[in-house]
């Protein structure tokens, strides 16, 4: 009985603890953000690693996603007479829900667990305490880019897998299930709303960005300097991405589009 | 140097490829084409009840749109709903007494606002109000109608 509660209560303190150390890490690299001005070129070295490498299954994805949603919301809406409004189903929900969480989700499989290792990695090979001898702050010239190059991608990333699984649902409800081109787009313009759903997509893609970004660099960061060690944070890193990006997305759902 | 540069040519192309994806979700699936405020004026009307009607919904006459419905309200004198509407500019031809009414499309479709054109020679213009004609469909109010005139038809069927 004792024990049980000792370890509960490790288990607690360990939890406020890394949770106590992360919001730091955040606060420290928000803090250093200033210095990358003068040298973007560490930034676009980054944002191809993060965002360009992770094009490739972003547009794939994106396409097979919307070409699926068309194909599904046509066999529901064509009971009811409604597959006109197919276009107002797959842009609706590619561009309030999967556009950001499935983006945030494929984020954190291609780029956040590269982010973890790369850094955990560093780590182990104990390149960040040589950065400290020569006196180089690693938070600042290691993450620091590292994060500023996530938050950028997200948004953009989901943007592109938004308009892309579109473009999916349009070759699908058109092109195959022969719905109208004109009330394709027509209906989709009329209720979809530029700053309800395109701008909330938007916010809610820039802060999974941010939760993604971060767990994977604190992740990295924190992680036992051991090759054990760096393969469990590359996988925390992926559980506790996905966690919290399907919880975030509740709360921010209810947030923006619950009172109508 | 060629690496590097290949690398910012490709981020380049990433973020060029992201704003257009924005871009496009704005101008394409969005309805910012459609409701480009350049131009536009509000005329307001009273209704019995518009139960069911939404802010944004439809103004339209003879089934074309010319605007949407800016604001609901209710008039504590008259206990009667208040609609404003934001009328585009090109459609700035509409007789003063024409008539508005709740309608519905479809069997199950969203509440809109129809305009009933008039035949005056003065148009309507900014602050104008529009008579409220046909309010909104109640289906409690019809059933209990019906319900009513059946009962009175009186028991010889």
């Amino acid at each position: 009985m004792v024990e049980l509660l000792r370890s509960l209560g490790r288990f607690a303190l360990g939890f406020f603890e890394r949770l106590g150390r992360a919001t730091l890490l955040l606060l420290n690299i928000v803090r250093g953000l200033h210095e990358l001005v003068p040298r973007p070129r560490l930034v676009v070295q980054e944002l191809y690693s993060v965002g360009v490498l992770s094009l490739l299954i972003i547009v794939v994805s994106g396409l097979f996603v919307g070409m699926v949603l068309a194909l599904q919301g046509y066999n529901t809406l064509v009971d009811f007479g409604a597959e006109q409004s197919l276009g107002v189903v797959v842009a609706m929900s590619l561009v309030r829900e999967l556009g950001p969480v499935v983006t945030a989700l494929l984020f954190a499989g291609r780029a956040g667990s590269a982010l973890t290792a790369e850094i955990g990695l560093m780590k182990a090979t104990e390149q960040l305490s040589a950065m400290e001898m020569m006196a180089v702050d690693p938070i600042r010239r290691v993450l620091g880019p590292r994060f500023s190059a996530g938050v950028i991608s997200m948004p953009l990333l989901a943007a592109i897998f938004s308009a892309v699984g579109v473009i999916g649902g349009y070759f699908v409800g058109v092109g195959l299930l022969g719905v109208d081109q004109g009330s394709f787009w027509s209906q989709m313009q009329s209720k979809v709303d530029l700053y309800d759903d395109i701008v909330n997509g938007v916010v809610k893609s820039l802060v999974f960005g941010i939760v993604a970004t971060w767990i994977a660099v604190f992740e990295g960061y924190d992680a036992v300097p051991t090759s054990e060690g760096v393969s469990r944070a590359t996988t925390r890193t992926v559980v506790h991405t996905a966690l919290a990006v399907l919880a975030l997305d509740f709360v921010l759902t209810a947030l923006m589009f619950g009172e109508h | 140097m060629w690496q590097s540069r290949s690398v910012e040519i490709w981020v380049g192309l990433f973020v060029a490829a992201g704003l257009a994806a924005l871009f496009m979700l704005a101008m394409q699936v969005s309805n910012l084409s459609v409701m480009s405020t350049e131009g536009a004026y509000t005329i307001d009307s009273h209704f019995d009840n518009v139960s069911g009607l939404k802010v944004r919904a439809p103004v339209t006459i003879a089934g074309v749109r010319i605007g949407r419905v800016t604001g609901i309200g209710f008039d504590s004198k008259t206990f009667q709903a208040v609609v404003t509407m934001r009328i585009s500019d090109q459609y700035d031809k509409i007789p003063t007494d024409s008539v508005a009414g709740v309608y519905t499309s479809g069997l199950l479709g969203e509440k809109y606002i129809g305009i009933k054109p008039g035949i005056d020679d003065t148009n309507l213009k900014n602050g104008d109000r529009v008579k409220g004609g046909q309010s909104a469909l109640v289906l409690e109010d019809l059933i209990g109608k019906f319900l009513f005139n059946k009962a009175s038809e009186g028991p010889g069927k």
